[in-house]
């Protein structure tokens, strides 16, 4: 479908400054692939801690995304869905005090060293 | 629904997995680890919430939003409630009515609605469970808006021309559900059996009802 491409080019708005790179639409962009997938079990584990933060008032959806767009553009384009996610989660608890930038660390090099993804 | 892979009848449905992701730890898988252990730890969550939280989310299909769609179908009232306070309507029917406001747009001969998030993934997922991974693409979330329909023809629905199409970009306090038309020739079907024509694709709006 490259004449839906071009016509997209022809429409593509003035991209101001205040454009920032989550904000997709009305861009040019490629056909759309009907991709999808099973979610693997530590992608729903994802989901379930934000849904059961937010619960608890721990974090907002809010603020998932404000750290998601915080990401900066090559890390957004890069990172899959749920390792952004993820990645907003744990900036979010450290801004918030529930868990420390040191704590976490020792922890991810613990989880590396035992080598398994329990 | 689109398809890039063929499903024989009767085979459960399933998709593959994207590689080296169960089966590598990434530094993302082990922060997941991490970060779970010490809000563990911490006695701010417990394993067992976040295994229920798992299933409680594997439970939510689209199934439960085609019932929603065929009960709309069938009963002329709960249609106009579910159009004037989709939440609302959800409770009547003993479903969950979910942590965000809904916004039902419906189908008619004149309108066709199509439903995107160009910010980032949002989708009524207490009703219809996770999106698929198109829905959260870059070239869904930039293109729906200005062209959608080139992008319904990619999906192979082809409007007639004097059908406007109205977009709705959903925010994460807010959530849009399409109510598909009713296809023509169901007068003798049950609200069960329409249920079943209807597709998660026809609730994004990115396909319509085919006939029985």
């Amino acid at each position: 479908m490259g004449k839906s491409l071009s016509a997209a080019k022809d429409a593509e708005p003035i991209i101001g400054a205040m454009r920032s790179h989550h904000d997709l639409g009305g861009l040019a962009a490629e056909r759309v692939q009907p991709t999808e997938h099973d979610y693997a079990l530590w992608e729903k584990r994802v989901d379930a801690l934000l849904v059961l933060l937010t619960k608890k008032g721990l974090m907002t959806v809010d603020e998932l995304r404000r750290n998601i767009e915080a990401l900066g553009p090559q890390a957004y384009d890069t990172m899959s869905y749920y390792e952004r996610w993820i990645s907003s989660i744990a900036n979010t608890l450290i801004q918030r005090g529930v868990i420390t930038i040191d704590e976490l660390g020792r922890r991810i090099a613990d989880v590396q060293a035992r080598g398994d993804g329990r | 629904m689109p398809h890039d892979h063929q499903h024989s009848p009767g085979a459960p449905h399933r998709h593959p997995q994207r590689p080296d992701q169960d089966d590598t730890l990434t530094y993302w898988r082990a922060m997941e680890v991490a970060v779970r252990g010490l809000l563990i730890d911490k006695g701010l969550v417990t394993a067992d919430e976040v295994r229920r939280q798992v299933e409680d989310m594997d439970s939510r299909t689209p199934l439960q939003g085609a019932r929603v769609v065929a009960r709309a179908w069938t009963d002329a009232d709960f249609r106009a409630r579910l159009l004037a306070d989709g939440n609302a309507a959800l409770e009547i029917m003993g479903i969950d009515r979910g942590p965000y406001k809904l916004v039902v747009v419906e189908n008619t001969e004149k309108v066709h609605n199509l439903i995107v998030c160009t910010l980032c993934s949002c989708y009524p997922r207490w009703l219809l469970g996770l999106p698929p991974d198109w829905y959260k693409s870059r070239n869904y979330r930039s293109r729906a808006v200005n062209e959608p329909r080139a992008v319904l023809r990619e999906f192979g629905t082809e409007l007639a021309g004097d059908v406007a199409v109205r977009v709705h970009d959903s925010t994460a306090d807010m959530r849009y559900l399409v109510l598909p038309r009713r296809p023509a020739g169901t007068e003798h079907l049950s609200e069960a059996q329409l249920a079943a024509l209807v597709t998660r694709d026809t609730m994004i709006g990115v396909a319509v009802v085919g006939a029985p």
